[in-house]
């Protein structure tokens, strides 16, 4: 985070020339607005339609967050158990790996022919594209947890509880944590899409609309409040790791992200 | 009466033998040094008295109560500190206790203290040297309840001025409390100077080749290091070292 501010002008510097340079293409280059409109006219659309799109941003917030919520409990739970009970990882794990490979989303318009337009199959597609990094994650998390620790735990009389919720839980939370960082970015890809399946509100709604109106500066002002909502969602996960996770040396673990 | 006694202990991984017939004891507040070279089953021993391991023949006892396969008996230290990083030092130097239901955070205060740690209790293990790290895992066991303490080559991983300041700083707090240590280390010198007794292993399949008492007195100084008594009596154990890898 203090690299992230430290190098901060350097990231605004470069917004700031990317956009100088878009407006003036489009300027220059007389590119007509439903092709790419530039980013002064998306910004002042953002600001005249606000009352257009507005409605639009609460249903995708809150079911993005409501799938990502109910997919990283599920996957929480489903590590922690296969990682208490060894036969069952031995049986589903290798699946699990499997399923990786599967891109969840393609399961979406099955999902609306069988429980239709509502929130039911859109929250179902989010759970299931949140579900699976979260459990790799956390169960690759638990396959860390120091051997040398645990031998001295277990030497010492630890019971298999104790073991757990003092070696291999606190161990494994900067596992869980990336993988719902991953699991913040499916949730809102996920609504989005959902949502081009058939909803009556939502940004996904928003920007089928506009799409096939060529109203392309809204189209752009969807994409920004995307954007923006998925940076949010990621900063919140990082606040929320920066609470459970205090030990960590400054600087370690954040560079890289 | 013998707090710690191994009899007969076989042990294989698989094919590989790595302990025969291993028999030993370590008598109540006794420090005894198990010296062998790498690969030798050291480790391995240290498993199977601490229960995680069961031998293929022989047994484990302490105090008269068969422990073979139980654990919960003894205190291991680990090669490496294995401080939880998430918890402070104090809360490190209480694992073991905690394990056991209890917490006594005054003494571990004044431990903390008497090991040169003071106002590092709230800090994360990796604000600390390697060496302080490994002063606060020995305490880890030095609270633990449990009577005998199993060490790990703990120092081997240290510099020779910080490995010598941790032998006598380890003398200090052992003459103080009289648990039972038993040692592991490839160290001759180390050896000498900690312990009343060495046992020397032999290469795989490892067993107990010869046995020495230590003919120094303590409270032991660091000079005799240079002693020619001293040289006399490594020279005896080198031998006895060599003599098995024939
Ligand atoms: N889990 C294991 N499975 C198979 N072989 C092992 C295992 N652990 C140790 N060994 C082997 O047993 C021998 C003794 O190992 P160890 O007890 O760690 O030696 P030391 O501590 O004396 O260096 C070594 O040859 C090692 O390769
Ligand atoms: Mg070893």
């Amino acid at each position: 985070m203090r690299m992230f501010i430290k190098n901060f002008w350097k990231q605004v510097l470069f917004f700031a020339v990317f956009f100088t340079f878009w407006e003036g293409s489009v300027r220059f280059f007389r590119i007509p607005d439903w092709l790419l409109p530039g980013p002064i006219q998306i910004f002042r659309e953002g600001i005249t339609s606000f009352s257009v799109y507005s409605s639009h941003i609460i249903p995708t917030v809150s079911l993005a967050l409501f799938g990502l919520l109910i997919g990283s409990l599920c996957g929480a739970i489903t590590a922690i158990v296969l990682h208490l009970v060894p036969a069952l990882k031995d049986m589903f794990y290798p699946l699990i790996i499997m399923s990786q490979n599967i891109p969840i989303i393609v399961l979406a318009p099955l999902l609306v022919i069988w429980f239709g337009f509502g929130m039911l199959p859109k929250v179902i597609v989010i759970t299931l594209v949140c579900y699976f990094p979260v459990t790799i994650s956390l169960l690759s998390g638990f396959s860390q947890a120091d051997r040398e620790l645990k031998h001295y735990m277990l030497m010492a009389g630890a019971s298999k509880k104790q073991i757990f919720w003092k070696l291999e839980w606190p161990g494994a939370l900067p596992a869980l944590f990336s993988g719902l960082k991953i699991a913040a970015t499916y949730s809102v890809m996920g609504a989005v899409i959902a949502e081009w399946l058939g909803a009556k509100k939502g940004i996904g709604v928003f920007m089928t609309l506009s799409s096939s109106a060529f109203r392309t500066d809204r189209v752009f002002i969807a994409i920004f409040i995307i954007v923006i909502f998925s940076f949010l969602l990621f900063l919140l996960i990082q606040f929320l790791e920066k609470l459970a996770i205090r030990w960590r040396p400054t600087g370690e673990g954040n560079n890289h992200e | 009466m013998s707090e710690l006694r191994i009899e007969h202990v076989d042990f294989s991984f698989g094919e590989l033998q790595v302990l025969k017939d291993v028999s030993f004891s370590v008598a109540a507040g006794e420090f005894v040094c198990l010296l062998g070279p790498s690969g030798s089953g050291k480790s391995t021993l240290f498993s199977i008295i601490g229960g995680i391991l069961k031998p293929d023949r022989g047994a484990i006892w302490l105090n008269g109560e068969n422990i073979t396969g139980k654990t919960g008996y003894i205190s291991y230290t680990p090669q490496t500190p294995s401080l939880m990083p998430w918890r402070t030092i104090l809360d490190n130097v209480l694992l073991g206790q905690e394990i056991h239901g209890v917490r006594d955070e005054e003494v571990a205060l004044s431990l903390i203290e008497r090991a040169g740690l003071k106002g590092f209790e709230n800090r994360y293990p990796h604000e600390l040297s390697g060496g302080m790290n490994q002063r606060a895992s020995f305490i880890r066991s030095l609270l633990s309840p449990q009577t005998m303490i199993l060490l790990d080559e703990p120092f081997s991983a240290l510099d020779e001025f910080t490995r010598l300041d941790m032998q006598k700083w380890l003398l200090t707090i052992w003459s103080r409390y009289r648990k039972s240590i038993l040692f592991v280390t490839h160290n001759i010198d180390e050896a000498i100077f900690l312990s009343d007794r060495i046992l020397v292993l032999s290469a795989k399949p490892a067993t107990v080749k010869a046995e020495f008492a230590v003919p120094f007195a303590r409270p032991r100084q660091e000079e005799i290091l240079l002693s020619t008594s001293f040289l006399d009596f490594k020279r005896e154990i080198l031998q006895a070292l060599r003599s098995d890898s024939i």
